[in-house]
């Protein structure tokens, strides 16, 4: 087992962690999404703007993913409609190489804008997702069409589980409206997801595994896929 | 606040739950379509209540004058559009350093900056950020939020009539049943003694006599919940007026963070510790360090921007001095034990809600 691996005792883990602890788990997670997703942008560690000048607490901040590209097809069926997300940066980059006819086609495509952000919350010592959207030309999506975006599943997702859902609320540090999936049964279901997979309990709860494993369900909801490779690693 | 120990717990609450800012509201002039334009509305707001709830009274003075269109009330003072579920006593606290009597504020029906502001549908939206608030509260000071998730529906109407209404017995009465206790350390039983001898209650002399053992009780964890605003100065000011206007939100850390109480043999925690717990970063020599297990500081790699290396602190440390401390409008001492501050201070989503002005060198002013 790789040393730097820290491990704690399995009983009675509540399915929380520490603001230090959610650090680890962040460079741990942005460390393993880099070498798993070559073509995706990587996570950021941004460190919360107050302590940029005080190294000592350089730990407080927020994972940040920004400019993902949501490019649905103009299929009006739902069946057809496909969801794939792309770096800002590759579409125009993509824009450039079309030809004028396939560049009229295209036009009938939305790109909707995405940024997720990953903050901790200590009031309930979980990670919560934030999101923002916008169109190309930086207008906010309304809620309407955001709930078009997430895929089919999503719905299901949210509308069975009483723990998982979708609020408005205020960005914890930069004083906009945000999205955010609400943190009040996180605790409870990483529990769960814990204790029903021995793959990950085997060798005891390992911090560094906690926000793949957070990730792995989180990101269906928002559809954002975590690659097989990264979540086999939780099992070594 | 030496009279702190002789106030009891009932005379405390009620001062706080009786407590209002006079208001002077001024319709903003895009919205005035008549002349002469309409006066502005003197309103007594409750500390504890929340701008938008004033609507009903605020619509008959201006509804004559307003544009065509749907109502969407927000409010603003100086420019700065106000953020409508933060109390309106601690936006006074905060925004209004030298307290002004009446407090001029702008109003406006029309226009609401959906891109600076949360959306606001009237009383409901006010009470869902008021009921999450107390979930917030009871999760961290419980460890989960059942107890208000199984609340009655008839419980959760009048809890929050009552406080509507500013209506404290009807509030007490909902509330206990909640179980989210008091903060209670052996500092409390003296206070409580002298308070004990004035109630009529014996559920509070029973409490008193729990703690007379030194434990704390009803709080796991022993964590707190606190909302703090703290706001920088790079120099001292000599009087309230001089103090540097706040235009702008991100002059404002605003901290939601636990206070976690953490006991020292012969020493008690004041209000002072329990405000330097939750800024380690300016208070770095504090006994009382509130950001988690040290033992789990490590440096996983070097990722070049993505910086995850937190290296031990080479910069000098920063010499920060609390300058002012506002509570429910009130200044208090901040050696008074943490403890009754919370017990008697907080608000009815059992929040503590603390304006803090801080002074700091140039180079860890908050921009």
């Amino acid at each position: 087992m790789d040393q730097k691996e820290s491990v704690r005792d399995i009983t009675p883990w509540d399915g929380t962690l520490s603001s230090s602890d959610f650090f680890s788990a962040a460079c741990a997670f942005s460390e393993k999404w880099k070498r798993f997703n070559a073509f995706v942008p990587p996570w950021l560690w941004v460190p919360s703007r107050k302590h940029h000048l005080l190294s000592s607490h350089k730990e407080e901040g927020y994972l940040s993913l920004e400019g993902m590209c949501l490019i649905k097809s103009s299929e009006e069926q739902e069946s057809c409609r496909s969801q794939t997300w792309k770096e800002e940066s590759s579409i125009s980059q993509e824009e450039e190489a079309v030809d004028n006819a396939t560049l009229v086609q295209s036009s009938c495509d939305e790109v909707n804008h995405y940024d997720f952000h990953i903050v901790y919350s200590p009031s309930y010592r979980v990670p919560v997702l934030y999101f923002r959207s916008y169109h190309s030309d930086g207008q906010p999506l309304p809620f309407g069409e955001i709930e078009k975006d997430l895929p089919d599943h999503s719905a299901k997702i949210r509308s069975e589980s009483k723990w998982t859902f979708i609020t408005q609320e205020e960005h914890p540090y930069l004083n906009r409206p945000w999205y955010k999936l609400h943190p009040c049964g996180t605790s409870e279901w990483m529990k769960l997801l814990f204790h029903g997979d021995t793959a990950l309990n085997k060798n005891g709860f390992v911090i560094e595994h906690y926000l793949v494993s957070w990730f792995s369900v989180i990101g269906q909801v928002v559809g954002l896929k975590i690659p097989l490779g990264m979540l086999e690693t939780l099992s070594c | 606040m030496s009279g702190a120990a002789t106030v009891s717990s009932s005379e405390a609450h009620k001062l706080v739950w009786e407590g209002s800012v006079p208001l002077l509201i001024h319709l903003h002039d895009s919205e005035v379509t008549t002349l002469p334009p309409p006066p502005p509305a003197l309103v007594l707001a409750p500390r504890l209540g929340y701008l938008p709830l004033l609507i009903s009274q605020l619509k008959p003075y201006f509804s004559t004058t307003l544009p065509p269109g749907v109502d969407t009330l927000w409010f603003e003072y100086r420019g700065l559009p106000l953020k409508w579920y933060i109390p309106t006593g601690v936006l006074f606290d905060l925004l209004c350093v030298e307290p002004e009597r009446p407090w001029n504020l702008t109003v406006h029906f029309r226009g609401y900056p959906s891109n600076l502001l949360l959306p606001c549908e009237g009383e409901d939206s006010v009470k869902w950020s008021f009921i999450n608030s107390l979930k917030e509260a009871a999760y961290v000071t419980k460890g989960n939020c059942k107890n208000v998730m199984n609340m009655s529906q008839s419980d959760q109407v009048e809890l929050w009539r009552s406080v509507l209404n500013g209506n404290l017995e009807s509030y007490q009465r909902v509330s206990s049943k909640l179980k989210l206790g008091t903060f209670e350390d052996e500092y409390t039983e003296n206070i409580s003694a002298v308070s004990t001898a004035s109630q009529q209650n014996s559920g509070e002399a029973d409490a008193a006599a729990q703690v007379k053992s030194g434990e704390q009780k009803l709080y796991v964890n022993n964590r707190i919940p606190v909302r703090l605003y703290v706001w920088t100065v790079t120099e001292d000011f000599d009087d309230l007026e001089s103090a540097p206007q706040i235009d702008n939100w991100d002059k404002i850390s605003y901290i939601n963070r636990p206070v976690e109480i953490q006991k020292e043999d012969g020493k008690y925690f004041s209000l002072n510790d329990a405000i330097k717990s939750l800024l380690p970063e300016y208070f770095p020599g504090s006994s009382f360090d509130n950001l988690g297990d040290a033992s789990t500081k490590q440096s996983v790699g070097d990722e070049g921007e993505n910086t995850c290396d937190p290296d031990s602190s080479s910069l000098p440390l920063e010499n920060a001095e609390i300058k002012l401390v506002r509570i429910q409008g009130i200044e208090p001492c901040l050696e008074i034990p943490f403890s009754w501050v919370v017990n008697n201070l907080m608000n009815p989503e059992y929040f503590l809600h603390i304006c803090v002005c801080l002074k700091v060198s140039e180079a860890n002013a908050l921009q």
